[in-house]
């Protein structure tokens, strides 16, 4: 348990970090990052290439350890915790790369991030596919992701844009609280960004958001609040119209938008 | 069931039911000869758990083997014959040692991981090789065959249906292992490691459970080879046997249960083919170069092992059908 934590209209944060660093030899690619996320509100990160977005969270849900700082969920220290035990107390995630399991259906991929949360995951007799648990969590989540007509179809023959849907479904199937989004929009056409953008503001009155994203106007578009990143430290943070118009912004990152 | 699931059972269960009819047919040479491939078999399906079930490359399972082997000869009686208690006994010894080989060797991965679990099986290959324990190259006999319940084991046709009972049931095992809960948490680990920790599952102990696994049915598979020659020596640890259990799975066709059956009987037949005498008169005793070119033509041109090639051959009849259709388009044309 660390200090105070910072409030958002009397709610305490879902997640947050504080003086958060990696240092990679001499490269110091997260530098001194403490920040905190909501339930209710997408905060988006952005910056360059390099700027250290996502080695911050990659730090968040544990796949790295942070040379120094800590990351706290709730009110529990979870800095020590494994990527999977945070996973299980509800930190979602998914890749710049869909890390969907292509050869499974739509159904089993959802089902097996679900069955990590389900009653006895090392059952060893009965068939994967009874587990009830598992397989309501799973069509849940293929459905609040768009994705309940294609359930029985195998992932690798989805498109690209329904591919990043099925990350964010095996995210939501782990019953979530905190999703943490690397990209999701990378590769994506016109209309496939308008179906992730509708899915994210419907997600975000039950969880907390966080979006590593490189286009602009669909992140001005969904964002509560910014934060931008400059060589692993914090330039600016507030909402996007306050971040929109700070000059340093403007000056490292934004240019003309 | 559909036709598609129903086809890879019903074959095992003709397999299964021409192994259970062959001693009515087979001679003595023959039932030996198949008793030694079923038992290759288990052992071949003991890594497939490792290989195709969860994308762990272990190339030092023969120590497993090796070590079931040697406990079935160690530990039994001098002066009576054992019971059931001995194969419990050396299913435990090679759990015991997998549990310890995969609890260090699990810590890494990819090439390192085939290393070390290589040097895991020399250190075990020389543990017998070089002290009196093993009785050095000379290996050890099994005075007297064990006796389970009435079913005597001296007697080679009781033997050959305790193997094929094993054999069942290690099969039976491990697919319904496949399809429950852990073999599919075992299938996405295989698949994508990194996903499956961001999913919220601890790898390690799914990936140890699978090793120790393995390293008993490996284990099962040794006692009944030392029971079946009556004799254990140390090449049953060394690493050409772990290379040959591999190539079992890859000319079989790794990632199928079935694929480790095929390359067993298969790997186990070229071998006596090449080895033949009557066919091939003084060169077969060069049998190593025809074994070895024949599962380089078959790696080459079956790439999913001998199970895939009804998926092969129904591709190439697809692709024939659309040159056809093509071709006749072009004809069309220039008229």
């Amino acid at each position: 348990m660390s200090g105070s934590e910072p409030e958002q209209n009397g709610a305490n944060p879902i997640l947050r970090c504080e003086n958060l660093s990696r240092r990679w030899g001499g490269l110091l690619a997260v530098n001194q990052v403490s920040l905190a996320f909501w339930r209710g509100e997408v905060h988006a990160v952005i910056g360059t290439n390099g700027a250290g977005k996502s080695t911050l969270i990659h730090m968040l849900c544990g796949e790295i350890e942070p040379t120094s700082g800590s990351v706290f969920l709730h009110s529990a220290d979870v800095t020590r915790w494994s990527q999977a035990r945070r996973a299980r107390a509800g930190l979602g995630r998914s890749y710049q790369r869909s890390t969907i399991f292509p050869s499974f259906s739509v159904l089993e991929n959802c089902r097996l991030a679900a069955q990590a949360r389900s009653p006895k995951p090392w059952h060893w007799w009965e068939p994967a596919s009874r587990c009830e648990a598992s397989l309501a969590a799973a069509t849940l989540a293929a459905r609040q992701s768009g994705l309940h007509d294609d359930l029985d179809r195998a992932a690798g023959l989805l498109s690209h844009g329904q591919k990043r849907q099925l990350e964010i479904a095996m995210c939501l199937a782990t019953a979530p609280q905190v999703l943490l989004l690397d990209e999701p929009l990378a590769g994506m056409g016109a209309e496939e960004t308008e179906r992730m953008l509708a899915l994210l503001a419907a997600l975000k009155a039950d969880h907390a958001i966080v979006l590593v994203e490189h286009d602009m106007d669909a992140v001005f578009r969904i964002a509560d609040r910014m934060t931008v990143m400059v060589n692993g430290s914090i330039i600016a943070s507030g909402s996007p119209q306050a971040v929109r118009h700070n000059p340093q912004v403007q000056a490292a990152y934004l240019g003309e938008h | 069931m559909t036709a598609k699931r129903a086809s890879p059972l019903v074959f095992v269960a003709l397999c299964f039911s021409a192994l259970a009819l062959y001693p009515l047919v087979g001679g003595q040479f023959g039932v030996d000869l198949v008793s030694k491939i079923m038992i290759y078999a288990i052992f071949a399906l003991s890594l497939e758990l490792l290989v195709g079930g969860t994308g762990l490359v272990c190339f030092g399972h023969a120590a497993f083997f090796g070590i079931g082997a040697y406990a079935a000869v160690l530990l039994a009686p001098e002066t009576e014959a054992a019971g059931a208690g001995l194969l419990a006994l050396s299913v435990l010894m090679a759990a015991a040692y997998a549990l310890v080989v995969g609890a260090l060797s699990l810590r890494t991965s990819g090439v390192y991981f085939i290393m070390v679990t290589l040097a895991f099986a020399q250190m075990a290959y020389y543990l017998v090789h070089d002290t009196p324990l093993g009785g050095g190259t000379d290996g050890i006999y099994l005075l007297i065959k064990p006796v389970f319940g009435a079913f005597d084991l001296d007697r080679p046709l009781n033997l050959y249906f305790l193997i094929l009972l094993s054999l069942v049931l290690v099969f039976a095992f491990l697919a319904l292992l496949y399809r429950s809960r852990f073999g599919r948490a075992l299938a996405g680990i295989r698949v994508n490691e990194q996903r499956m920790r961001a999913t919220g599952f601890s790898t390690y102990p799914y990936k140890l459970a699978a090793f120790t696994l393995s390293g008993a049915l490996a284990g099962l598979a040794g006692f009944l080879f030392a029971v079946k020659d009556g004799f254990v020596n140390p090449e049953m640890l060394s690493w050409h046997l772990s290379g040959s259990v591999l190539i079992m799975l890859i000319l079989g066709g790794i990632g199928h249960l079935r694929g480790a059956l095929i390359g067993a009987f298969s790997f186990a037949l070229l071998q006596e083919f090449f080895k033949s005498e009557a066919v091939f008169g003084s060169f077969a005793k060069h049998w190593h170069l025809g074994l070895g070119l024949s599962i380089m033509a078959c790696v080459a041109l079956l790439p999913h092992g001998l199970v895939g090639i009804p998926g092969q051959l129904r591709e190439r009849l697809a692709r024939q059908a659309a040159q056809r259709s093509q071709g006749t388009g072009a004809v069309d044309e220039r008229i």
